[in-house]
């Protein structure tokens, strides 16, 4: 069964042009000019109820404003979309309870109650049945492991803490869609963890149609099966994420600390050397020469630490859609399978 | 029904709690309030220099003392501190969102919310305002009777809702314009004359005494206008200044704002979110 199902979906801002100097911008009290932005630019697609698909792409290449159109705060310019059978900008009462959606760092908790009272709060704006609430309750906050920090003002709670509990607040619910924008954006490494498995369990418990974007590769490839990348407000590839983790990712990082006095020479014998500061430095270098040039960096240098990353995946596509832009003659074709 | 009532019951409780959370902020807040009414009795009694059967514009200086002081309690239940800019602020930083993907309605919220905020306020100021009318018992001619007072407690309501719906109006408008400050600012200096915080209402036609028709004018404007609802109608009902047929067409004119702000109120809101929602969110 299909839960979301978007064909055609287009939005286009208006942003308005400043104008330099004076007397352009005294006309421009009267008339302004103003160009558009093709934000969302003709995105289709599908989601299974119950299927967890990532959504990806550059800064500005229009995730958030498929997810605000989802969640019904914005209208389309052209396009239909149905969640659950809701189309989502009527905002309807009945899909406002279906649904939930955490943006971020945008908080529906009450900054100076402790989160327990705005959960309380919630149970009443949702009508959830007390004992389901109590129970739902404690299993979030035993996942989610903020069980202690519930009566805490939420004000005094990290990032970290404050996102769990924004999470928990948006599933009380029980809803059957759950939007999520960058939901690890600035979390300490411990609680982007939580936060992942978390995900990974509830949603298979549940059963949860869940659309989330992020450009923490980490967060994909531990959650997601499948993902769209869009860039420009269009879909650029839809499918398997293992597909795209070889696809994009054609390079790792590898990170030293050096135990020496300075910077050794010849560094990029090895790969592309990029963001020097010594005692540390960092190379690129081809996926599948990682383990040989690792062994002769340890054996060529003294080395304190060495660490191996992905590139952030947003960046990876970023790189890859400028550089397919620059080079190919049609720039979706490379892409798209 | 009974469903909302409970919920709205809730949104109040929480409201409440919240506005305890800054409780020594607030019963300050509070008692500088009562500062002014000071300010009031010697102003009054340096105009009148202490002439007490002198009348000006049939106000003596006991009138008008009790009028101040009766404005200080319409004003306790009209004034609606930070809830345009709140408004405002919601829109521009986001927050509206919440109101949006919930399943609540955005109005019912922030007027429950301002009942506690008020009911909160009322519980610090009731002591201090209990004093002050004891103190200045003397300043009130006659005991008001048992209609006088239901109307005054009406007209305290209706001072409630006007100030409430009105400010909310305004907060709407900053889905248009993001900036609304200046607009409070506008806003709250017609309602500093309008609405008889500054002087009586019944002195303003004054000012235009050369011209007669202006006057008349003035005055028929005047006593159709919200503004006054939110200090000198309920100040004149006590005083006993309203009373019979003009007290009953001036509470119906109240209800009929109050009905007509809420439609305004619904309009301009849907308006205002279909607006938001083209342009981005
Ligand atoms: N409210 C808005 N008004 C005008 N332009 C906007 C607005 N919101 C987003 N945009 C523009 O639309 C494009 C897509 O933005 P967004 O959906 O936020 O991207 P993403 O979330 O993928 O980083 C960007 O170019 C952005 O500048
Ligand atoms: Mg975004």
């Amino acid at each position: 069964m299909i839960a979301v199902d978007v064909r055609n979906l287009c939005k286009t801002y208006r942003v308005f042009r400043k104008q330099e100097g004076l007397w352009p911008s005294i006309k421009g009290l009267f008339h302004r000019e103003h160009q558009p932005v093709h934000a969302v630019a003709g995105v289709s697609f599908q989601i299974e109820r119950g299927e967890m698909v990532a959504f990806l792409g550059p800064n500005g290449a229009g995730k958030t404003t498929t997810l605000k159109l989802l969640a019904g705060l914005i209208y389309p310019t052209s396009g239909v979309a149905t969640v659950l059978g809701y189309v989502p900008w009527q905002r309807e009462i009945a899909y406002r309870r279906r649904f939930a959606l955490v943006m971020g760092q945008k908080n529906q908790l009450w900054w100076d109650l402790p989160a327990q009272e705005s959960f309380r709060l919630h149970k009443e704006i949702y009508r959830i049945d007390p004992t389901d609430f109590e129970r739902r309750l404690d299993e979030l906050t035993t996942l989610l492991e903020v069980k202690k920090l519930v009566g805490q003002p939420v004000r005094e709670l990290s990032l970290g803490e404050r996102m769990r509990m924004e999470l928990i607040a948006a599933l009380l619910h029980r809803p059957d869609v759950l939007l999520l924008d960058e939901p690890t954006i600035g979390l300490d490494v411990v609680s982007q963890r939580k936060v992942q498995d978390f995900l990974k369990q509830y949603q298979q418990e549940q059963r949860l149609t869940v659309l989330l974007t992020s450009h923490y590769m980490k967060d994909v490839q531990a959650l997601c099966q499948r993902a769209i990348i869009i860039n420009e407000g269009e879909i650029k590839h839809d499918g398997p994420l293992a597909q795209i983790v070889d696809r994009f990712s054609k390079f790792k990082v590898i990170e030293l600390q050096f135990a020496g006095e300075s910077l050794p020479g010849e560094l990029d014998r090895f790969g592309e050397v990029f963001d020097v500061s010594f005692p540390r430095a960092k190379i690129r270098v081809p996926r599948n020469q990682v383990p040989e040039i690792l062994s002769a960096l340890l054996s060529a240098f003294p080395l304190e630490d060495v660490g191996v990353h992905d590139r952030p995946l947003e960046e990876a596509i970023a790189e890859m859609f400028t550089s397919t832009r620059a080079t190919a003659p049609e720039p979706a074709a490379a892409v798209i399978p | 029904m009974l469903a909302s009532a409970q919920t709205s019951w809730f949104i109040l409780r929480t409201c409440i709690s919240e506005r305890l959370t800054y409780r020594a902020d607030f019963a300050f807040a509070t008692l500088v309030r009562f500062l002014p009414i000071v300010t009031q009795v010697f102003l009054w009694s340096a105009v009148y220099a202490g002439n007490e059967t002198q009348r000006l514009n049939g106000y003596t200086y006991r009138n008008m003392v009790a009028y101040a002081l009766l404005v200080m309690v319409g004003r306790a239940f009209s004034s609606m501190p930070g809830l345009a800019a709140g408004i405002a602020r919601d829109v521009r930083d986001g927050t509206i969102k919440k109101y949006l993907t919930q399943p609540v309605d955005m109005l019912a919220y922030l007027f429950w919310a301002r009942v506690a905020h008020k009911l909160v306020y009322y519980v610090v100021a009731t002591g201090p305002f209990v004093l002050v009318f004891y103190l200045c018992r003397g300043y009130f001619e006659q005991t008001p009777d048992l209609i006088t007072i239901a109307a005054f407690a009406y007209a305290l309501a209706l001072a409630f809702l006007i100030g409430f719906l009105m400010e909310c109006l305004i907060g709407f408008i900053s889905f248009w314009f993001l900036e609304v400050s200046s607009l409070i600012f506008i806003f709250m200096m017609i309602n500093y004359f309008l609405s008889g915080h500054m002087v009586p209402l019944d002195w303003l036609p004054g000012l235009f005494q050369r011209w007669p028709a202006v006057q008349e004018i003035a005055r028929q404007t005047m006593t159709c206008l919200p503004f006054q609802y939110l200090a000198y109608v309920p100040a004149s009902i006590l005083l006993g200044k309203l009373q019979g047929h003009d007290l009953a067409w001036q509470l119906a004119v109240g209800t009929g704002w109050v009905v007509l702000l809420l439609a305004a109120n619904r309009l301009v809101f849907n308006r205002g979110v279909r607006r938001y929602s083209a342009f981005g969110g």
